[in-house]
C-alpha cells in the first residue's frame, strides 16, 4: 500500500516570531526554516507502518517555493521513497493547498494520506479535513495511535473525555497528533542519501488547479504583554491588591 | 565502548559554514567547474542551518566578494546598506563624550565603499551560491575530532553521535557519528575553534608567535523609531564604560528597515575579575549618544561570540599534513578595522586554490598545503594584516588615547609600514588581578527599557540544545571553580559568561559550581578566559545553541 505524506516548510519552532513592521505578517527572511513539527510525527508514521511491511512506498509532497526542496529533502531522509514538489512561490490558503492535494490523491492512489494535525505557522487545522471532503474520504483526525489492518485502519484520538477509537475504511485521510510517536534523529548517512533520491515538480497549473485565494490578512500583531505580577504575603494583602485593581 | 561508524570520502572536507569555510567551498568548486574536473566537497556546519551561528557587527569590506563573486549584485548578495558616514567618539564617562574631528581618525577606521550587512545573512547567501555550484552542506552536524593516522596525519573528522544520555549512554534513536575523511580537511571554525586549538596544540603550529589575543563581543538587533533612523550611520566608539586597564570598543549601525545594531567588544586581557563584559554592554547603551537612537525602539535580538583579534602577531603556522587552518581559526582578523569577515574569505579562497593546485598535480592528499602559506605571503591579505600589527599592542600597553595616537600616526604617516613591532607576550588568562587587590563592580539594574538582564536576553537568543546530552563545557578539574577560582578570583566565569552558564551557588561552606549548559551561546569565552585554563568547550549535539537571525 501506499501512503502519501503532506509536508510543510515552517517557521522553526525555536525562532522567535518577528511582525513586519507594517503589520501585514511575521517576517520569514533570514530565519530558520524547518518541516512542521507535525509534519514530522506524520513522516514518522509512515516510516514505521513500512517497516512494520503495512506500507509498501511513502510519497512525499509539499507546495510552495523553491525553498521547500529542503523540506522535501527531509522527507526523504526519513525515509520517503520519492518526493513530489507542488511549485508556488505566492502565498498558498488552505483550501488551495486542499485542492491541490486531493488533485494529488488522485494521480497517485494511495491506499493512506498523512497529514499534521496543524501547521505551526497559521494553525489553520483544515487541510487534512478539506482534502478529505473533497474527496469524500473518511477521515480520522488528531491521532494517537494508528493500525491498519486489510483495508481498514483504527486510529485512537485523544479527545476531551479520554481515548476515542475509530475504524474507517481505506483509503483515508488522518491527521497526526503530537503524541502519536517522537520522531526520529535523522542520519548524516540518510541525509546524504536523501540528496539524490527523485524530487518531481509540478505546477498548481498542471494539476488543474486554480490558486484562488478565499481569505484576506487584514492585521498582524503581537500578542499583548503580560503586565508584571506582585508578590504578596498575605490573604489580606491580596484581597487590597484586588481591591484596589477593583477586580473584587 | 566500540562502534561502527559509517564513512563517507571526499575530496575535501570543511568544518565550519563561515565567510571562510564558504569561501573556499565556493572556490573549489568555482576552480574545478573551469577546468572541467570534479572535486568533491563536503561542508559540517554545527548550527541548525547556516547563519544560525554567525554573529558579527558588521561593517563588510567587499574585496574579497569581488574577486570571488564579481557579480554578487546581481547575484542578489544581501549588501544592502553602503556606508553614508563614520562617527568615532571618545566617551569620556557617564554623560559625555567626544567626538573625533574626521581629521584624526586613523585610515583604518573609515568606511567609505564598504557596506552595513548581517554576517549571517551573507553567509546564508553564500551556501545557496555554494549548494548551487554542488558543495554538499551539512547543518546540525558538529565535527567532534580530527582523524589523526599514526603518522600524524590528519585524514578527515568525525561527526558528533546524536543521542546521548547525560551521563554519556546510548539512549532511544543513538546514531553514531559519522566518519567524514579526505584528502585535504580544512578548519574553519572560527574563533577559537575547538579542533583548531587542538591542532595549534599537536602541530606546535604557534610556535615563535605570540600568544593569540581575543574580545568577546556582545550584540543586539534594535528595531528604532522611523525617525531617529539614519541607514548608513557608522559609530564606534572607545573609552567608557571600559578603562585602560579593561580596554575594549563600541559599535552601532543602522542597517536598513530600522533596523540598528548595538554592541560592546571588550578585551579579555581584562584585569578586573569583578567585570562583567554583559552589564557593561547593558550600561554603554544608557550613554546620551546611544540612547538617542534606541529609546523609543524595540530590541529584537542579542547574541554574544569572541573574536580572535591577536593578528599578524599571533598568526599560527596555518597547515599540518592533511589539512590547514583558514579565517579566525587561525587568526586573520585585523583588529584596526575589526574586520574579520573579508579577511577570512580570502584566507579560505587562498586554501581552496592550493588545495585544487595539488589535486589537480594528482596528489593523493595528506601532505602538507605549504603552496597556502607561500600565497598568502604574496597576498594582500598579508600586507593588510603586517600593516595592522601593532594595533592592538599599543592599546593594551598605552591604552586607548595614547596607543590610538600612535596608531594614527602608524597608518596616516607610516601607511602601517612603521620600522617597528611591538609584542604582547602576556596570554589573555593571565590577566585578572586577584580579588582582594580589585575594586568590586556595582552594575546598575537594568530599566527593562534599554537595558535588560541575563536571562531575558538569552532568551532573544533562541538558544536551545537536547535536555539530556552530557554537558558540553567540560571542566578538566572539577574542584578548581570552588577551591582555587572562588577564593581568588571570585570565579569570574559567574560574570564573564553572556549566558548565564555559569553560577555559584549554595551557601557559604556547602558551595557549588552549576552549569546550565544548555543557555550557552557559544561564544568560546570560557575556555579563553578561565584563568586556570580548566575548562574545555566541546561541540554538543548538533543543531544546538543560538538560532541567530539577521545576526
Ligand atoms: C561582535 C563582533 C563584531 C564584528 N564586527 C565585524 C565587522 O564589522 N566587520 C568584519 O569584517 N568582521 C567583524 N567581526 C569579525 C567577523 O565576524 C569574523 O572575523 C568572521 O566571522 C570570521 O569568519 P570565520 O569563517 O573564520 O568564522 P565564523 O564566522 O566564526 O564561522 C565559523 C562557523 O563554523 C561553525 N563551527 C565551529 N566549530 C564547528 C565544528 N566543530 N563543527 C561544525 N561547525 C563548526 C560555527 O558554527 C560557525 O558557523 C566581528 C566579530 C564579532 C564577534
Ligand atoms: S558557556 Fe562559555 S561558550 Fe557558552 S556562552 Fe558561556 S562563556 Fe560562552
Amino acid at each position: 500500500m501506499k501512503a502519501l505524506v503532506s509536508v510543510k516548510r515552517v517557521v522553526d519552532f525555536n525562532v522567535r516570531i518577528q511582525l513586519k513592521p507594517d503589520g501585514s505578517g511575521v517576517i520569514t527572511d533570514g530565519v530558520k526554516h524547518s518541516m512542521n513539527p507535525f509534519d514530522e510525527i506524520a513522516m514518522e508514521e509512515a516510516v514505521r507502518l513500512k517497516e512494520k511491511g503495512k506500507v509498501t512506498e511513502i510519497v512525499a509532497v509539499t507546495i510552495g517555493g523553491a525553498k521547500c526542496e529542503e523540506t522535501l529533502r527531509t522527507a526523504l531522509a526519513f525515509g520517503a521513497d520519492r518526493a513530489i514538489h507542488v511549485k508556488e512561490e505566492g502565498e498558498v490558503q488552505p483550501l488551495t493547498s486542499a485542492r491541490v492535494l486531493a488533485a494529488l490523491f488522485k494521480k497517485e492512489t494511495p491506499g493512506l494520506f498523512l497529514f499534521g494535525k496543524q501547521a505551526i505557522d497559521d494553525d489553520a487545522n483544515q487541510t487534512g479535513q478539506m482534502v478529505a471532503a473533497l474527496l469524500d474520504l473518511p477521515q480520522a483526525t488528531f491521532a494517537s495511535k494508528v493500525e491498519l489492518d486489510g483495508n481498514k485502519a483504527q486510529v485512537t484520538r485523544e479527545i476531551d473525555a479520554g481515548l476515542e477509537t475509530l475504524e474507517v475504511d481505506l483509503p483515508a485521510v488522518v491527521t497526526t497528533d503530537l503524541r502519536l510517536n517522537e520522531p526520529r534523529y535523522l542520519k548524516l548517512p540518510d541525509i546524504m542519501k536523501a540528496k539524490k533520491k527523485p524530487v518531481e515538480s509540478v505546477t498548481i497549473a498542471q494539476l488543474g488547479v486554480q490558486a484562488a485565494p478565499a481569505i484576506k490578512t487584514v492585521k498582524t500583531s503581537a500578542p499583548p504583554t503580560r503586565s508584571k505580577g506582585v508578590m504578596v504575603k498575605t490573604v489580606d494583602e491580596l484581597i487590597a491588591a484586588l481591591k484596589q485593581k477593583g477586580l473584587v | 565502548m566500540s562502534v561502527q561508524r559509517d564513512v563517507m570520502e571526499y575530496d575535501v572536507v570543511i568544518v565550519g559554514g563561515g565567510p571562510a569555510g564558504l569561501s573556499a567551498a565556493c572556490r573549489l568548486k568555482q576552480k574545478a567547474a573551469e577546468a572541467g574536473k570534479e572535486i568533491g566537497v563536503c561542508l559540517v556546519e554545527k548550527g541548525s542551518e547556516v547563519g544560525a551561528h554567525i554573529l558579527s557587527g558588521a561593517v563588510f569590506e567587499t574585496r574579497a566578494l569581488d574577486e570571488l563573486f564579481p557579480d554578487w549584485k546581481e547575484k542578489g548578495a544581501p549588501l544592502k546598506t553602503p556606508v553614508k558616514r563614520d562617527d568615532v567618539y571618545f566617551f569620556l564617562g557617564e554623560q559625555s563624550a567626544f567626538k573625533m574631528p574626521n581629521l584624526f581618525v586613523p585610515k583604518t577606521m573609515h568606511n567609505e565603499g564598504n557596506y552595513i550587512i548581517s554576517l549571517g545573512n551573507l553567509c546564508r547567501w553564500l551556501g545557496t551560491q555554494a549548494e548551487t555550484l554542488g558543495v554538499e552542506i551539512y547543518p546540525g552536524f558538529a565535527a567532534q575530532e580530527a582523524i589523526i593516522d599514526e603518522q600524524g596525519v590528519v585524514r578527515g573528522v568525525v561527526i558528533g553521535d546524536m543521542g546521548v544520555d547525560r551521563e554519556g549512554k546510548p539512549k532511544d534513536g543513538y546514531t553514531p557519528g559519522m566518519e567524514l575523511r579526505a584528502k585535504y580537511t580544512l578548519f574553519a571554525e572560527g574563533c577559537r575553534g575547538h579542533l583548531g586549538k587542538r591542532l595549534i596544540a599537536r602541530y606546535k603550529l604557534a610556535e615563535g608567535a605570540d600568544p593569540q589575543h581575543y574580545g568577546i563581543g556582545i550584540k543586539e538587533i534594535w528595531r528604532v523609531d522611523p525617525a531617529k533612523h539614519q541607514p548608513g550611520l557608522v559609530v564606534h566608539g572607545a573609552g567608557w564604560p571600559l578603562d585602560n586597564a579593561n580596554p575594549g570598543g563600541s559599535f552601532l549601525y543602522h542597517l536598513e528597515d530600522n533596523q540598528v545594531v548595538v554592541g560592546l567588544i571588550v578585551d579579555l586581557s581584562y584585569s578586573n575579575p569583578y567585570l562583567s563584559p554583559f552589564d557593561e554592554f547593558q550600561r554603554f547603551k544608557h550613554h546620551p549618544v546611544v540612547k538617542q537612537y534606541l529609546e523609543g525602539g524595540q530590541r529584537v535580538s542579542y547574541g554574544a561570540r569572541a573574536i580572535t583579534k591577536g593578528g599578524f602577531n599571533s598568526l599560527p603556522k596555518m597547515v599540518f599534513p592533511g589539512g590547514a587552518l583558514i579565517g579566525c581559526d587561525a587568526g586573520t582578523l585585523n583588529f584596526a578595522k575589526i574586520k574579520g569577515s573579508h579577511t577570512a574569505m580570502k584566507s579560505g579562497m587562498l586554501a581552496a586554490d592550493a588545495v585544487v593546485e595539488k589535486l589537480f598535480a594528482g596528489a593523493e592528499g595528506g601532505d602538507v598545503l605549504e603552496n597556502y602559506p607561500a600565497a598568502f605571503k604574496a597576498s594582500w591579505l598579508y600586507d593588510e594584516l603586517y600593516r595592522s600589527r601593532n594595533f592592538g599592542a599599543w592599546l593594551h600597553k598605552l591604552g586607548a588615547i595614547v596607543g590610538g595616537a600612535i596608531n594614527y600616526i602608524e597608518q596616516n604617516w607610516f601607511k602601517g609600514r612603521a620600522p617597528w613591532t611591538v609584542h604582547d607576550r602576556k596570554p589573555d588568562h593571565l590577566c585578572l588581578k586577584p580579588a582582594a587587590e580589585s575594586r568590586s563592580i556595582e552594575y546598575p539594574k537594568p530599566d527593562g527599557k534599554l537595558s535588560f538582564d541575563k536571562l531575558s536576553s538569552v532568551f532573544l537568543s533562541s538558544t536551545n540544545h537536547e535536555e539530556d546530552q552530557p554537558v558540553h563545557l567540560k571542566l578538566a578539574d572539577p574542584s578548581v571553580p570552588i577551591g582555587k577560582n572562588l577564593p581568588l578570583y571570585d570565579e569570574p566565569a559567574q560574570r564573564y559568561c553572556p549566558a548565564g552558564v555559569y553560577e555559584v551557588v549554595g551557601e557559604a561552606g556547602a558551595r557549588r559550581f552549576q552549569i546550565n549548559a544548555q543557555n550557552c551561546v557559544h561564544c568560546k569565552t570560557c575556555d579563553i578566559k578561565d584563568p586556570a585554563q580548566n575548562i574545555t568547550w566541546v561541540a554538543p549535539e548538533g543543531g544546538g545553541g543560538p538560532n541567530y537571525a539577521n545576526m
